[in-house]
């Protein structure tokens, strides 16, 4: 028999402060499967205990957001009687210690976060930071991460529309796997967790309950070491075919009266679904797990409560419906068990074979859970380049061909081409074809834009700047392809909050979205905060990623980057050649300094809501927001992807060449249209800086002064990185 | 032309292939759940594409023993259209309803990617609104798309007239370079000797749509309406 002590709370994650409340909540020396409860709940991971105070400072509010944070995932409302539920979330230790599992299980649960809302899932994009390609380990995970997802969402025949990939040092030991799912589900069929209706029956649903996984939520609360190999065991198993089968079955149950409540069980399992179902009802709940389906023997009453086994569900059913609700899941071949009802006690109470394994207040469970203010420490503002003292050592011409083929902006079609895009025949516009995904509402005309946005390097220098840079690149991300806007969804990976400096880029970059959510009307309504992402003490790159979602009234007025032939092409926003943390700066000189480029939010606002009216008047036939790598590297892409050439003329500025070309100034798009002088002539109009920059056609990249980059050297360097990673043969382009 | 799809555990291009057999024949297909098997009134059954039972066995070999599928070889032996794309090529083979096997794709990975296909045998009702030689465009989807057949076969295949279709360039040359999963002479679909039963690995009925990429794959289903029309 484990003796239970302070010593033992220690190693599963609780402080000696901690441990001191659960004896006072409890009034006694607790059982070892309550301590296994109030550590997974009072976890980082599940507690938010570091993070929640900041929190708040974020607008979740809008006319159209339907349910913000605090449910499964945010709902906001699309027109037509529909809403949207979405959510990004990180599955960033597991997929370091096993990277094919743990991200197919990131994928998995972000599902179940969303079709657990009565959505039907439609599109899964995820954002990834790797480390150096030259590390060792590096290949290996991206290959595993790669597979896992596509393994996962191709199976469950969710298209995986987007993403975004970063490689940094920083993500040596600690890769990130961010994994966002949306849904469809009417307006007024939104499925909530609050339990309700004492003597209700609990009803377990889905996989059985096996080892896998036990204390995982506590294992992506702490730092790892050397040791984090031995931790293979708290990684989950997905299995993708369970849930396409739990997908279908909920759905068909949901479109009956049976459910009250539903929640999956994610991180911390059994656990935290009955302790947050039974606590956002106000309601007690009571378990036998002498009735959880098992697919081991001899698993006791703490490995079954802390088990993060995938693919199973917990409901709450009207009684009357229990055995409709049955028939549904034995048609699906899934299990289906009663494990428990709702009571009145206010207490969780688990029974397992005769005897009560746990007792536990929730109120106090929820209420007394740990909230700290954590110190911090302001990142040191860092100082502001001056173009002019950054030489080009080697022109322009050059410059884009190296900065085309690094990995931060090589193409991403060996990754792509592994994921799904089209089940589902919906898949407007394909990763790669435009700024944000396009995916249409089947059996509509509505249309939903969708993109993943961060840049790390600029939110280690300047966390608050960065911060309003990722929101404001979304939000220009679903602009450009012609997108209102409606909401986000946030996944905050940082380092150990209990280091200041750590915590000061949290609070800061916290500050920064806030900022330009209010200004751009774009409020966060779902998240997941991701701390202690170190290894041996190493930190990553702050990376607040922002999951947007905008709505097209009109499929079709969707725009994509792709050019064609005889259209002029206009840039909008201003120009100030800023290469303080540009791409250009890290890959020519070799160097990662300086501030990074302002982000005017006004400036977005006003030149986002000109470049949407343009596309949404019809007169714009491919729009490319400015972004890494600058002007130059979004005027390649277009070519690429439209596999039509363009000629520059020289721009009347003062700024040098390459500050010109790939300066990382926000706020800008690039519109290729029929008719520059009236959109030129509008955009005066409105007070909005834009000029004309050349036409498309062509076979080349022809730059001011004539020379010519010929397309088929641009696009051997743009694939050239992935297979060469992988040492695989180039995709054949057929 | 009156159409079913059969639903298996774990397919999911259900969806894809009902908009694409409405859009081609103006009516929504019978979805059959795979215990029945009652298959009278219907001109066609497909196979849609998916992970039925996971693949976890072989991919296709645990539908293949699904009740359906007794109905579906007797539905085609009594004249009856089958078209199975993808999974459903897969459960066509494993069932004994088409030969070869559909192994690894040569480099390992899942190909999801737009591919070209040369149409090798016209006259068919798949191919009524297909000429010979015809090349469209259609996605790809699978991990296990990789066709063989011993030589024999093959040749058989080829001297029968069976081969459907072939991974091509855009321009129709039947090329290494453009058979991305490896595939035995490059063979992308495969008929039955009754030229009724068709199986396919890429995806035709997920380009019926200008608005998502074009109607490439869309003549296949206007053709087998027109061919089945009663």
């Amino acid at each position: 028999m484990t003796e239970i002590s302070a010593d033992l709370a220690r190693q599963f994650g609780l402080s000696a402060e901690e441990y001191g409340r659960v004896l006072a909540i409890l009034g006694r020396v607790p059982s070892l499967t309550e301590l296994g409860i109030f550590s997974v709940m009072w976890s980082e991971h599940c507690s938010y205990k570091s993070s929640r105070v900041w929190l708040r400072e974020l607008p979740t509010a809008a006319p159209w957001v339907i349910h913000g944070p605090g449910e499964n995932a945010g709902v906001v409302a699309i027109g037509e009687g529909l809403a949207a539920v979405f959510k990004m979330e990180s599955h960033n230790h597991p997929s370091f210690i096993e990277p094919y599992q743990g991200a197919a299980t990131g994928v998995g649960g972000i599902l179940r976060d969303v079709f657990t809302m009565g959505a039907r899932p439609i599109a899964n994009l995820n954002a990834l930071r790797f480390g150096d390609p030259a590390h060792p380990a590096t290949r290996r995970i991206v290959d595993g991460v790669v597979r896992g997802i596509g393994g996962y969402g191709n199976c469950v025949g969710v298209p995986t529309v987007g993403g975004e990939i970063n490689f940094h040092p920083a993500y040596n030991g600690n890769p990130l796997v961010n994994a966002m799912t949306v849904g469809i589900a009417p307006e007024g069929r939104i499925f909530l967790s609050a339990a309700a209706g004492i003597g209700n029956p609990v009803v377990y649903v889905g996989a059985r309950t096996g080892r896998d996984g036990i204390h995982g939520a506590t294992m992506a609360s702490a730092e790892f070491g050397e040791d984090s190999e031995e931790k293979r065991p708290t990684v989950q198993v997905g299995d993708p075919f369970t849930e396409k089968l739990l997908i279908e079955a909920c759905l068909e149950l949901m479109a009956t009266d049976a459910i009250i409540a539903i929640q999956d069980m994610g991180a911390a399992g059994l656990t935290s679904s009955s302790v947050e179902m039974a606590g956002k009802g106000g309601v007690g709940i009571a378990l036998d797990l002498d009735q959880v389906p098992q697919r081991e023997t001899g698993m006791s009453a703490y490995e079954m409560m802390l088990s993060e086994s995938q693919e199973r569900m917990l409901l709450v059913l009207r009684p009357e419906r229990t055995a409709a609700a049955e028939a549904i899941f034995r048609k699906w071949e899934l299990d289906f068990a009663v494990i428990g009802e709702i009571t009145g006690t206010g207490r969780v109470v688990v029974r397992h074979q005769g005897r009560i394994e746990a007792d536990i207040p929730l109120a106090p469970l929820a209420d007394q859970a740990p909230l700290y203010r954590r110190p911090i420490v302001e990142t040191k503002p860092p100082p502001v380049l001056d173009p002019a003292a950054l030489a080009d050592p080697i022109g322009v011409g050059a410059a884009l061909l190296r900065l085309i083929a690094c990995p931060d902006l090589c193409s991403r079609a060996w990754v792509w081409d592994q994921y799904d895009a089209t089940v589902g025949g919906q898949t407007v516009k394909r990763p790669g074809a435009a700024d944000a995904a396009v995916v249409r509402i089947e059996g509509h005309d509505l249309a939903l834009a969708l993109t993943t946005d961060c840049t790390p390097r600029y939110c280690a220098a300047d966390p608050r700047t960065g911060g309003a840079q990722a929101v404001a690149e979304a939000w220009r991300n679903l602009t450009a392809t012609g997108a209102r806007p409606l909401a986000l969804t946030d996944n905050l990976n940082f380092g150990n909050p209990e280091k200041p400096e750590i915590m000061g880029q949290f609070a800061a970059a916290i500050t920064g979205m806030a900022e330009a959510c209010r200004a751009l009307d774009f409020p966060v309504v779902s998240g997941n905060v991701s701390l202690y992402n170190e290894t041996e003490g190493r930190a990553i790159l702050p990376t607040p990623t922002i999951g947007g979602l905008g709505v097209l009234a009109h499929a079709a007025q969707a725009v994509g980057i792709a050019l064609r032939p005889g259209l002029d092409l206009v840039l909008i926003g201003a120009t100030q050649g800023w290469l303080g943390q540009s791409l250009w700066l890290r890959e020519i000189l070799g160097r990662e300094e300086g501030a990074p480029p302002p982000v005017d939010l006004a400036a977005e606002r006003r030149n986002g809501d000109f470049v949407r009216g343009e596309i949404l008047a019809g007169r714009v036939g491919a729009c490319h927001d400015l972004a890494d790598g600058g002007l130059l590297v979004a005027l390649a892409e277009m070519a690429l992807a439209g596999g039509t050439g363009l000629t520059l003329a020289a721009p009347s500025t003062a700024i040098p060449a390459h500050a010109f070309w790939f300066g990382e100034d926000q706020a800008r798009y690039l519109l290729a249209l029929p008719d520059s002088a009236a959109c030129l002539a509008r955009a005066a109009a409105a007070g909005i800086p834009a000029c004309l920059l050349g036409k498309s056609g062509g076979e080349g990249l022809t730059l001011p002064g004539g020379a010519a980059i010929s397309l088929a050297s641009l696009a051997q360097a743009h694939e050239r990185f992935f297979p060469a990673l992988m040492d695989e043969p180039a995709s054949p382009n057929a | 032309m009156r159409a079913g799809i059969v639903l298996f555990p774990g397919i999911n291009r259900e969806r894809d292939m009902a908009l694409a057999l409405r859009r081609a024949s103006g009516r929504a297909p019978r979805m059959i759940w795979h215990h029945e098997t009652d298959l009278a009134g219907l001109d066609l059954v497909v196979l849609p594409g998916g992970f039925s039972y996971g693949d976890y066995l072989r991919c296709g070999a645990m539908a293949a023993r699904s009740p359906v599928m007794r109905a579906v070889a007797d539905f085609a032996a009594a004249g009856g259209y089958v078209l199975g794309v993808c999974n459903g090529f897969q459960i066509l083979i494993e069932a004994g309803m088409l030969p070869g096997a559909l192994l690894r794709n040569a480099g390992l990975r899942f190909l999801a990617r737009d591919c070209h296909l040369r149409v090798a045998r016209a006259g068919t009702a798949f191919t009524r609104h297909l000429a010979q030689g015809a090349v469209f465009r259609a996605p790809m989807a699978h991990g296990d798309g990789n066709y063989f057949a011993d030589e024999a076969t093959l040749e058989r295949l080829e001297g029968e007239g069976l081969v459907a279709f072939h991974y091509a360039t855009p321009a129709g040359q039947v090329v290494p370079e453009a058979n991305f999963n490896g595939s035995a002479r490059a063979i992308a679909g495969i008929y039955a000797p009754s030229l009724r039963v068709l199986g396919l690995m890429p995806h035709p009925e997920d380009l019926i749509d200008p608005l998502l990429g074009g109607e490439d794959g869309l003549p296949l289903f206007t053709g087998l309406n027109a061919a089945l029309a009663a």
